[in-house]
């Protein structure tokens, strides 16, 4: 399980002031906690990042691998913030991760920049038609993703299925058919197709306290049915990702399997 | 068409041991299977180092006596024997330590290994009785006379692992981790160990071998299991070097003592007892032993010749 450390996003208030700053600090130390709490790549979320995306994408990149000797997950809606980000990472820890593209023609730019930087990509089952409605309206998106992506030259490896996951207070039934949609994502390829989730919009809107718990849940179910990377705070869900390991036997079990 | 092997990807590679300070030994640092030449690098051979030790036995049986007899109430000529016979390692046990035997002192222990040492150039791998709480008093003492000769001590176990896995580390030895008969527990063995900051790269597992007919299928599958999670599944706490001590139980068994008059239908009972030696050791070779700890000559020479042919394949094919 691939676990991309979420707490780098502008919407974060800590975050944004020091972006606003361009103080490093901050930055660095979330960075390095959530690669000690169990983070194999670190999100850079900038959001649509209008104004000087490119700059503050470079910045980002350039803060974040300074301080931990990971690759980074690029999140901007913004192509030219993309590239940016792209071409500066440092690939010695591996390949940058694009977030992400979908069927929306605007977002087909993201597959072009993924074939050039021959680099994995997000694509989100979002249709042109707005959210899907059940795990079988997710797989008919995935489809033409999957075509799309093999246009621009994508290998199919190189993509992650994202069945989007909705909030559970406005929207229950839906978690389920992301479960769903996760396992048949899987069939759609053999090898199968790699699926990633972004846990934590489960529990927006939810109190503070039960938050942690639905997404814990959340993701031992969906590591059961086959996920392969979820974006997420690792400290939250460290225990959950090596104690399923244990149970679905891709980690040998050890008493002390937690402390290492 | 051409026929190509298909080939498995290992994500670990094991350590190399390196032991002995006038004479070196080695083994370890392959990252395939046991022999899957074709797979991986296999920098080094396994290695062989004879048993002696620090008394005259107990319960050596004939075939053994009739060898080591002249020689085994002096630790140092027994080694130089060995030595003669080829030996590339010694691999001395504290027996005279145990209660049930003489409950010698750790002082006394480390008088015998201090003298060892200094007699003996051939690198040196030194056990304990085999009894937790009194190895826990021997092999610091021990380990501490032989600080510089950068040997191999053991075995650490779960109930005693703390005090000799750091009296190992301060004498800058490799240490010898045995478990028993089980992955889980050798992994959480080697986990508690690294805890107290000992460098896993200097531990050999011992996974607690048992003899030919004597639950030896369980052992292979365990040592298998754990090579395995080594090298394919990237289990850095299993991706080490084993040992098997094959000696110690080989030689308790009916097959090795059983006299001819006793069962006529079992043959010499010289050839039979060298070949159950013999033939346990080849096959924890090929289940993942890298080190083995030997007693009779002959069983360690038709040992050799199984390793040296199988190796002598590997060079000549260039693969």
């Amino acid at each position: 399980m691939l676990i991309i450390g979420e707490r780098l996003t502008i919407i974060s208030k800590r975050v944004r002031e020091a972006i606003l700053k361009r103080d490093k600090l901050p930055i660095q130390q979330i960075a390095i906690e959530q690669w000690k709490a169990g983070a194999h790549m670190i999100e850079a979320n900038i959001g649509p990042a209008e104004d000087d995306g490119e700059a503050l994408m470079e910045w980002m990149v350039t803060t974040i691998q300074e301080a931990v000797p990971l690759p980074v997950s690029l999140d901007t809606t913004n192509p030219k913030a993309m590239e940016a980000g792209l071409r500066i990472h440092n690939n010695e820890w591996g390949k940058p991760l694009i977030n992400s593209t979908s069927l929306d023609p605007e977002r087909f730019i993201m597959f072009e920049l993924a074939a050039k930087y021959a680099a994995p990509i997000i694509a989100l089952t979002v249709g042109k038609g707005g959210l899907p409605r059940d795990a079988e309206e997710r797989v008919e998106i995935a489809v033409q993703l999957m075509e799309k992506a093999t246009e621009y030259g994508i290998e199919l490896e190189d993509i992650f299925l994202d069945p989007l996951v909705l909030q559970i207070s406005t929207s229950q039934h839906q978690a389920k058919e992301v479960l769903r949609a996760v396992k048949l994502f899987q069939e759609l390829n053999d090898p199968p197709m790699k699926t990633i989730v972004g846990l934590s919009n489960l529990s927006n809107g939810c109190p503070r306290q039960v938050r942690p718990i639905l997404n814990r849940y959340f993701l031992a179910l969906l590591m059961y049915e086959g996920l392969s990377a979820a974006i997420v705070n690792p400290s939250e869900v460290i225990e959950v990702v090596k104690t399923v390991n244990v149970i679905t036997g891709k980690t040998l079990y050890a008493h002390s399997y937690l402390e290492i | 068409m051409s026929f190509s092997i298909p080939k498995e990807t290992y994500s670990g590679k094991l350590p190399e041991i390196t032991f002995g300070s006038v004479k070196k030994a080695f083994f370890g640092g392959e990252s395939a299977l046991p022999f899957h030449f074709f797979e991986g690098a296999f920098p080094h051979k396994p290695l062989i180092a004879f048993e002696i030790q620090d008394d005259v036995p107990e319960d050596y049986p004939e075939e053994l006596a009739r060898v080591y007899s002249s020689v085994w109430e002096d630790p140092v000529r027994w080694a130089k024997f060995c030595e003669s016979l080829g030996a590339e390692a010694i691999a001395l046990r504290l027996m005279s330590t145990h209660p049930d035997s003489k409950n010698s002192k750790p002082e006394q222990a480390a008088q015998a290994v201090k003298k060892l040492i200094s007699e003996i150039d051939l690198p040196m791998i030194i056990l304990g009785s085999n009894h937790t709480e009194k190895d826990a008093e021997v092999l610091p003492v021990v380990a501490d006379t032989a600080r510089g000769y950068n040997c191999i001590v053991g075995k650490a176990q779960e109930g005693n692992y703390k005090t000799i896995a750091a009296s190992a580390m301060a004498g800058g030895h490799s240490l010898i981790a045995m478990s028993e008969l089980d992955v889980n527990l050798a992994k959480q063995l080697n986990i508690l160990i690294t805890q107290i900051g000992f460098p896993r790269e200097k531990i050999i597992i011992d996974p607690m071998c048992s003899a030919l007919g004597y639950g030896f299928e369980y052992t292979y599958s365990v040592m298998e299991r754990i090579r395995i999670a080594g090298l394919l599944q990237g289990d850095s706490m299993l991706c080490v070097p084993m040992v098997a001590d094959v000696g110690f139980y080989v030689w308790k068994t009916k097959e090795t003592q059983a006299t001819e008059e006793e069962i006529p239908e079992w043959g010499s009972l010289h050839e039979r007892a060298i070949m159950w030696e013999a033939v346990t050791a080849c096959s924890f070779l090929l289940s993942g032993a890298e080190l083995l700890i030997m007693r009779h000559p002959e069983a360690v020479k038709t040992t050799k010749k199984f390793i040296e042919e199988l190796y002598g394949t590997y060079r000549n094919r260039n693969i």
